[in-house]
């Protein structure tokens, strides 16, 4: 019966509308319909986007969903929409991950609360649209125009130093984007057309193929983050509300990644493959080096921050060993399959754990307003309800069996073995690192008596009330259901990725 | 000169604009104070009528006018629409600002209707001597309209500053016209472009003529290394000038560009695409790294000027239709950003006080988060971030410098406008993360109310949907 209706476009155009219609809402003084309405239209979202789930075909790696429709006949641009399995979940994160943000600001965002809510509607439907678009424009349009309700969010509710991290965020990430924007016209100009799947059928040689995947590496690499250009996330993570800091953490990294799965590897194949020794080594870099930093933090957002940073480096990882397994052995192996699959896994499961994690630090910041480790101390003496999730969620976050971070990195590093001992023997590091950082940060928040000079803080706390109960028990659920049953996530992308990956070795194949 | 009825009726907006204004200079002579409003509305009605002309006597195709000294055209139509809705805004939105200032008087309105004129009658234009006619037409005007605050030194020093530089400018584009005329025998455009096809005249005598002709044109877009004057007229005319002058006046000044360089010059086009590759280079680069060090917002917004003068170029130097709409396109979506932002000056502005300094827009968003929010599509429609209409105007003109092989230009061209975004950004920051310094309560009249919300939830529609516009101006230009 959802059959006929504009599914995606619903998903862009509700939050919009609707978000929209929260910031009129806020002209008048009575404030008590915004969080409801905000959180209907969150909630209705999230339950349409359901239905991509229920009505997806996971035996085609054609798009689904389709709409096309003329948008600027002039400039040869269509609203081009549609979902394959690789793009299908990350709808689906978007969508309940705005649910858990509209509520997480429920009661602790008193200072415009209209204009609040209404930025994160507003950005959850420009980010649908983001991974929804088939059509280059129209994607780079939305990618560009998330950055705006962003950079209120972080500048309006954000950290004393909010204003830098707000400007550096954006600059940084316009800066990456612009470079595409010229990429995607001189792709134009050899297709004639700005879809996207016409691009992945150019024919282009080697000194372009490079060009252009640089030009898309400064996008996505910022956006990812790769070391080095990553500097731009620890300050915007630090001064952004707790809402802004989940969904940077949980969607906004997941974009970059996600471009290079849509963009660098089927429209510059030769160039990927050329350049997929360099991936490699940052994404390696990223794991190891940056999870060092990560232990050395003593603010606990900075913490999760540059552990979002290893964590990611994981994702890239996973796509460019399929180049290197691909020298090895001259097939598509099947450890490109694992890592690539992997890497998609790690996407979506990080977006839970990152988002949750920094849901906990929001929790204690909000009765604290403190984020400094050494602040706190003997929490769990003070919340054993919120210590419990703590632990669950810094156990997967270190990649415990049984947990959703489990799955990717276990299904990552399976597939570097392929390429090579040292690459798997360096990313299988982050067990290690990551259980250093993520243990040792509950050790030193949660653990231990609460010492004297805090007892008036850390010793006063109350235990987390039942909204923050609900939004980390779903989040919880959610880390544990794909930890011991991973099978419907990787359902649907198994043909997406297969043809993904043959798509890439054929154009690697008929350049030989 | 033999007149024919039909020349008279396609010129019947300019006949008319021109008897509206000579009447309204002596009906307001006679007017008591009281009724000075009747100016206001004879003007507005003047534009009004001269619309519903130009939109009611539109040509079949284009038609040569007056011995050919005149041509109306479907880019004259389209330009001329455009300028008589930005003049009607430009009025509108003036009219507080004037009564607060007691600046308003007939003089203003019979100025700017002149000045109206002298646009049309560029963007008319097939002949030299007509083109140059409309310049000065609207350069006088302006001039005077810069000193219109006489007790005011500042603006009575931008005025005189505006008024030599001009004036220089004016000769250098006569003198580079005068040598063209003694190369090709004629004055108007297109014995000019078959004289030149004819491969005949010396390259290099040619190229003499083009080098004023080119610094002429600079010199009236205010593209670097013309641009000195730019700056410090936005920042000495009172902001209801400033406004006009950073909006209209582009249109024709365009239209000026175009019948000199696309219908005159055709053949020369590699010689005066060069010239406008370093002239646009220059521009983009100067005129944002410059406005980030403005605290005056009317100076910032000057640099900015430069920036997108540099950005018209780009469409200009790819000397082919799509890049002359493009750069059409780009200049209405200017006028209709500049506009809009002088207008939240001078919305904030009131008796006595001028809002100009950045600090004046500080916590905008708690004061007003309508206008904020206005301000802020404005703002950032400027800096070319989607989906406002700003990113469409940039996006058009740098698809065609990519199609045409000038890759690095464009690469040049967006980092420079990254850099620009900064300052652009700064005023989002100031309006929306810190806290007002001035809470005086905005009083805003209704029409005023109404024209800045249509005005920024247009560039925010047409940025959405930019279809319309950009058809109007390829259809226009072919």
């Amino acid at each position: 019966m959802f059959a006929e209706l504009p599914l995606l476009s619903l998903l862009i155009w509700l939050p919009i509308v609707g978000g929209a219609w929260v910031l009129l809402q806020g002209k008048n003084k009575d404030m008590a319909t915004v969080r409801p309405v905000a959180l209907f239209v969150a909630v209705i979202t999230f339950l349409l986007s359901l239905f991509l789930y229920s009505g997806f075909d996971s035996s085609t790696a054609a798009m689904q969903f389709v709409e096309k429709h003329n948008w600027i006949a002039a400039l040869n641009t269509y609203y081009h929409l549609g979902v394959d399995g690789i793009s299908m979940p990350l709808i689906i994160l978007t969508s309940f991950i705005n649910v858990l943000v509209v509520l997480a600001g429920w009661e602790v965002i008193q200072k415009k609360p209209a204009q609040y809510m209404a930025a994160f509607l507003i950005m959850t439907g420009l980010m649908n649209g983001v991974f929804a678009a088939l059509d280059a424009m129209l994607f780079y349009v939305l990618w560009e125009a998330m950055l705006v309700p962003m950079f209120i969010i972080i500048g309006v509710w954000g950290g004393p130093n909010r204003v830098y991290a707000a400007i550096k965020f954006f600059l940084y990430t316009l800066l990456g984007s612009v470079l595409m924007l010229i990429a995607l016209l001189y792709m134009y100009n050899q297709s004639g057309s700005f879809g996207i799947l016409d691009f992945h059928q150019l024919q282009m040689g080697m000194t372009a193929q490079t060009l252009i995947f640089l030009a898309f590496l400064v996008a996505f690499a910022v956006k990812v983050p790769m070391w080095p250009v990553h500097t731009w996330l620890p300050d915007a993570h630090v001064e952004a509300p707790t809402g802004g800091s989940v969904v940077l953490a949980a969607i906004m990294l997941k974009m970059g990644a996600y471009g290079f799965l849509r963009f660098s590897l089927p429209i510059t194949p030769l160039a990927s493959h050329q350049l997929a020794w360099m991936m490699v080594v940052l994404s390696l870099i990223a794991v190891v080096y940056i999870g060092f930093v990560a232990l050395s933090q003593k603010d606990m957002k900075k913490l999760i921050a540059y552990s979002s940073i290893a964590h990611m480096g994981f994702v890239t990882l996973g796509f460019f060993i399929a180049f290197l397994i691909y020298d090895k052995t001259g097939q598509i192996g099947n450890g490109s399959v694992l890592g690539m699959e992997g890497a998609i896994v790690q996407m979506i499961s990080h977006g839970f754990i990152s988002g949750a994690l920094f849901l906990c630090v929001g929790v204690l910041y909000d009765r604290v307003h403190s984020r400094q480790i050494y602040d706190y101390g003997g929490v769990a003496n003070t919340m054993p309800l919120f210590a419990m999730f703590v632990v669950l969620f810094a156990m997967a976050n270190s990649g415990l069996p049984g947990t959703s971070g489990f799955v990717g990195e276990f299904l990552v590093i399976l597939g570097s073995f392929e390429a090579g001992f040292w690459i798997a023997f360096l990313a299988a590091t982050t067990l290690i690192i990551g259980a250093a950082y993520s243990l040792w940060m509950v050790k030193r928040v949660l653990y231990g008596s609460i010492a004297e000079d805090k007892m008036e803080t850390v010793g006063k706390l109350s235990d987390i009330n039942g909204r923050e109960t609900f939004i980390l028990s779903t989040l919880a659920v959610m880390v544990l259901f794909f930890g011991i049953w991973p099978e419907p996530l990787l359902d649907v992308m198994h043909v997406t990725v297969a043809n993904l990956l043959d798509h890439v070795h054929q154009a690697i194949q008929s350049a030989r | 000169m033999n007149f024919t009825v039909t020349d008279l009726s396609l010129m019947l907006p300019e006949i008319f604009v021109l008897s509206m204004a000579c009447i309204i200079l002596i009906v307001d002579a006679y007017l008591p104070e009281r009724l000075r409003d009747l100016t206001y509305q004879l003007s507005q009605g003047t534009l009004v009528g001269a619309a519903i002309l130009t939109l009611g006597i539109q040509p079949e195709s284009s038609t040569l006018l007056m011995s050919d000294l005149f041509i109306s055209d479907a880019m004259s139509v389209v330009l001329k629409s455009f300028v008589y809705l930005i003049v009607f805004a430009v009025l509108l939105y003036s009219r507080a600002y004037l009564h607060n200032h007691k600046l308003f008087c007939g003089e203003y309105f019979v100025l700017v209707l002149m000045a109206t004129l002298g646009m049309m009658v560029m963007i008319s234009a097939h002949h030299l001597l007509t083109l140059y006619l409309g310049l000065e037409l609207l350069s006088l005007s302006l001039y005077a309209l810069v000193a219109i605050q006489r007790d005011s030194s500042q603006a009575s020093e931008a005025a005189m500053k505006y008024f030599v530089l001009g004036a220089l400018a004016s000769g250098i584009l006569l003198y580079g016209m005068s040598i063209l005329y003694g190369l090709t025998g004629t004055l108007e455009l297109s014995e000019i472009a078959k004289a030149i096809a004819t491969g005949q005249i010396e390259p290099q005598l040619l190229s003499f003529a083009l080098v004023f002709i080119i610094a002429g044109l600079a010199f009236k877009l205010g593209a670097v290394p013309f641009h000195m004057w730019l700056p410090d007229v936005y920042q000495g005319a009172p902001t209801a000038i400033t406004l006009f002058i950073g909006s209209a006046p582009k249109l024709a000044a365009f239209a000026m560009v175009m019948r000199i360089l696309s219908e005159a010059l055709p053949d020369l086009h590699h010689d005066w695409q060069n010239m406008l590759i370093i002239l646009a280079v220059l521009s983009i680069a100067l005129g944002n790294i410059v406005a980030i060090a403005q605290t005056n917002i009317k100076r910032m917004l000057a640099y900015s000027t430069i920036s997108h003068m540099g950005f018209l170029m780009l469409g200009l130097l790819v000397a082919k239709p799509d890049g002359y709409s493009a750069a059409m396109f780009y200049t209405i979506v200017y006028a209709l950003m500049s506009m809009g932002g002088f207008a939240m000056l001078l919305l904030l502005s009131r008796a006595g006080f001028d809002a100009e300094n950045l600090d004046d827009l500080k916590g905008l968003n708690t004061r007003s988060p309508w206008y904020a929010f206005i301000m802020m599509v404005i703002m950032l429609s400027m800096a070319g971030i989607p989906p406002f209409l700003g990113f469409w105007a940039k996006w058009a003109v740098l698809s065609q410098v990519v199609a045409h092989g000038f890759i690095w230009l464009a690469v040049l061209a967006v980092i420079f406008s990254v850099i620009g975004a900064f300052y652009y950004l700064r005023i989002v920051r100031l309006m929306y993360f810190e806290e007002p310094s001035d809470t005086a309560p905005l009083q805003v009249n209704t029409d005023m109310h109404l024209a800045v919300s249509v005005n920024g939830l247009a560039i925010l529609a047409l940025g959405i949907l930019p279809q319309p516009l950009l058809q109007v101006c390829i259809q226009s230009i072919s």
